[in-house]
């Protein structure tokens, strides 16, 4: 492999298998529970809690451009009274996982990473190190188990609200009848929409956490590195998370053909 | 005790460490001197395992921490504290956090126990009534002084010191090196101070380990090092450019 070393490919190469080890190593660590339950509550907080803002805007704001747009499509073929079917399962399966993922990413991801970044130039990583603080139970752990808590629940948040705004949007001030509109929805989405955007948004959850943990990490020294790893944080698991959606979707819509879900 | 033998460093193409060797016994205060950028700092880090040498061994009483991953080293490096040259304090936690850090990861005690614990460790460095103020607050000697209880809360065998006078006035500057006289005294621990302070090093140690040109050139007490006629022993005590 030496012929790859200094090469862009080399370098993408070699931080696939770091963020693979921190990965490891953080499992691990939260399967032996060595991390505190303390920090993990503090990081649902700063996840979950500071980012509902966010993701409730993006959500709502996202279901009505979706019925809007599905509704003039849908118009011109008589269809209007499955726009909100339409809607509720690209929320549930799709926009809902994958919108609020790149809402949080944008602003957890670049926190944790410039966050573990100024630590790192600090020498506050090297402080825990001699303190007998393994930094993957203190700083990785919390911030995984909790990023892979509180992303499902903001997808559902966002699925609950992008639905509600594209009914307001669909009913009132487009003229869709509710009772056909909400009997079509009912009708087309089932729990298996519910589940895959559920399973997604785990998976989200745990990149954005383990790419902005290994980034800050990671980072090179001076304010400089810090700014960078922040900027790679949110573009890496950005990148990372509509690449895994094609492959989620692909084995997620199979499975569910072939358990008949 | 602590034994270092032919520890080798390179960052990249550039050498730091070369065969560098030398025993530390316990209760020993040992001052690492040498020129700025000279690789002292770097030495210190290997004998917590903070960094991996290219070749050679670090003993700490008999265990070659080298050979040890980072769990492992976790169990050593209980038997240290270290004092990093900016303080390296937690900046999202307060002062009393900082110095308690350590005792709430690894000892179960109430409360009550571990705000004892800080306000001795604070009395210790000179810092009572400290606890709630944040590091940002603090001058950089006060800031050392933190990091200096939080190292020795949960009295360790050994204490590292990186440059505790760097970027500090004269008096404050003295005021350091007599508590880490008194920290030696009292918990009768293994000091090791890497500075470039002459005056702090014939103080606080009672042997003097140089490195120069990536290799320990000089290693006796502070008086031998004093009346060295060696030029680049001289050199550096008199504090002479090169011409």
């Amino acid at each position: 492999m030496n012929f790859l070393s200094g090469t862009w490919v080399g370098e993408w190469l070699t931080g696939l298998g770091r963020i693979t080890l921190l990965s490891r190593e953080a499992i691990a660590s939260a399967l032996t529970f060595k991390f505190s339950r303390r920090d993990v509550l503090y990081q649902v907080y700063f996840i979950g809690i500071k980012s509902q803002s966010v993701v409730l805007v993006t959500g709502a704001f996202t279901g009505m451009v979706l019925a809007a747009q599905t509704y003039f499509q849908f118009h011109k073929v008589k269809m209007d009274t499955a726009t909100l079917a339409v809607v509720s399962v690209s929320m549930c399966s799709e926009l809902g996982p994958v919108l609020t993922a790149l809402m949080v990413a944008g602003r957890v991801g670049a926190a944790i990473a410039a966050e573990l970044g100024t630590m790192r130039v600090t020498e506050q990583i090297d402080a825990l190190r001699t303190l007998a603080t393994h930094p993957t139970d203190y700083l990785v752990v919390p911030r995984l188990i909790a990023s892979t808590l509180a992303v499902p629940l903001l997808t559902v948040e966002s699925m609950c609200i992008g639905i509600a705004a594209s009914y307001a949007v669909g009913v009132g001030l487009l003229g869709i009848d509710p009772a056909y509109a909400w009997w079509n929805m009912l009708k087309y989405s089932g729990d298996a929409d519910v589940m895959i955007g559920l399973i997604k948004s785990v998976v989200y959850g745990g990149i954005i956490a383990l790419v902005g943990c290994y980034k800050g990490l990671s980072c090179s020294v001076g304010a400089e590195g810090v700014g960078r790893a922040t900027t790679e944080a949110v573009v890496y698991s950005s990148i990372t998370i509509l690449i895994s959606n094609f492959f989620l979707t692909m084995v997620l819509e199979h499975l569910c053909i072939i358990f008949g879900l | 005790m602590i034994e270092v033998r032919g520890l080798k460093k390179s960052f990249g193409s550039q050498p730091v460490l070369e065969d560098v060797s030398f025993r530390i016994e316990n209760g020993e205060s040992v001052a690492i001197i040498g020129r700025s950028g000279g690789g002292k700092s770097v030495l210190l880090k290997h004998i917590i395992g903070l960094l991996q040498p290219d070749s050679g061994t670090v003993l700490i009483d008999g265990e070659n921490i080298v050979a040890m991953n980072e769990r492992q080293l976790l169990r050593v490096r209980r038997k240290f504290g270290m004092v990093f040259q900016g303080a390296a304090l937690f900046d999202s936690m307060t002062v009393a956090e900082n110095v308690a850090f350590g005792l709430r990861r690894h000892e179960h005690l109430t409360e009550a126990e571990v705000a004892k614990r800080v306000a001795a460790a604070l009395d210790m460095v000179d810092l009572p009534g400290t606890e709630n103020k944040n590091p940002a607050e603090l001058s950089g000697g006060m800031r050392k002084r933190v990091g200096l209880a939080r190292a020795i809360i949960y009295e360790p065998q050994i204490v590292l010191y990186d440059e505790p006078t760097t970027g500090l006035d004269p008096i404050v500057s003295d005021s350091i090196d007599k508590l880490i006289i008194r920290v030696r005294d009292h918990l009768k621990v293994t000091s090791i101070v890497v500075t470039h302070d002459m005056r702090s090093a014939r103080r606080v140690g009672n042997h003097v380990l140089m490195l120069h040109e990536r290799k320990i050139h000089a290693n006796c007490t502070p008086e031998a090092l004093f009346a060295s006629t060696d030029p680049v022993v001289r050199q550096f005590v008199d504090g002479v450019a090169d011409p």
